[in-house]
């Protein structure tokens, strides 16, 4: 299961919202080992695109020594997809290669509504797992 | 003094689930060669035929090695190398 701080949970979406129709992409880091969401970091979409995402390989160094430094993990690694179902493709299943992270997929599809729904993805395996927004 | 390399978690699995390793070598081919002998397996999650596999990131010390000269870049003592699981995907 995932559990989300209300406010992360928020962020993604807006940020989903904001990228549309180009898919947006980023990362929850949270402290090493403890499963917990902390930190919201929105990435650059690097092939700025509604159908592909990339982290920008730059940007994902620094990022990723940041938290290497403050001893944290991304906890949650999260994208859109904007015309299609939060289910994650098989690109994503391909490219999925930190088992321990929550890959958080929201479709933002339907105008009104945004879709919000997390799974692991472990050696080509994806699972769905409940989500649990606290306050 | 030798190169130094950064192992992201998913390929701990090559080096005793060291986080560090070290190799030397001249190039980043031939670090990834050295680094072969004693982390059987590595080399081929990080190349593929001539070039790098499309789903890394490698870095020399902070530079994305696809903007040097790929495994051709020059390497040398004190150096870091630093891998990285390439985050993509998409709607296909």
């Amino acid at each position: 299961m995932l559990t989300i701080p209300r406010a992360l949970y928020d962020k993604i979406g807006a940020h989903a919202r904001a990228d549309h129709p180009d898919e947006a992409c980023g990362v929850l880091a949270g402290p090493a080992g403890s499963d917990r969401p902390e930190r919201f970091i929105a990435m650059m979409n690097a092939e700025r695109s509604p159908t592909f995402y990339r982290f920008d390989s730059a940007e994902q160094f620094r990022v990723w020594r940041e938290m290497d430094e403050a001893d944290e993990q991304p906890v949650v690694i999260y994208h859109s997809h904007t015309a299609t179902e939060a289910y994650p493709s098989r690109t994503d299943i391909s490219y999925a290669s930190e088992p321990q992270a929550h890959y958080v997929l929201v479709s933002t599809r339907d105008e009104k509504a945004t879709e919000f729904r997390s799974y692991r993805i472990v050696d080509g395996v994806v699972t769905e797992e409940p989500v649990s927004v606290v306050e | 003094m030798a190169i130094e390399v950064r192992i992201p978690t998913i390929l701990r699995t090559y080096t005793d689930g060291a986080k560090q390793v070290e190799g030397t070598g001249s190039t980043l081919g031939e670090l990834f060669t050295d680094l072969e002998q004693r982390h059987g397996g590595l080399r081929d999650r990080l190349v593929d035929g001539g070039g790098l596999r499309r789903f890394v990131n490698v870095y020399l010390n902070d530079e994305d090695v696809r903007f040097l000269d790929g495994l051709e870049t020059p390497v040398k003592d004190g150096d870091t190398v630093t891998v990285l699981p390439a985050v993509a995907g998409g709607a296909r």
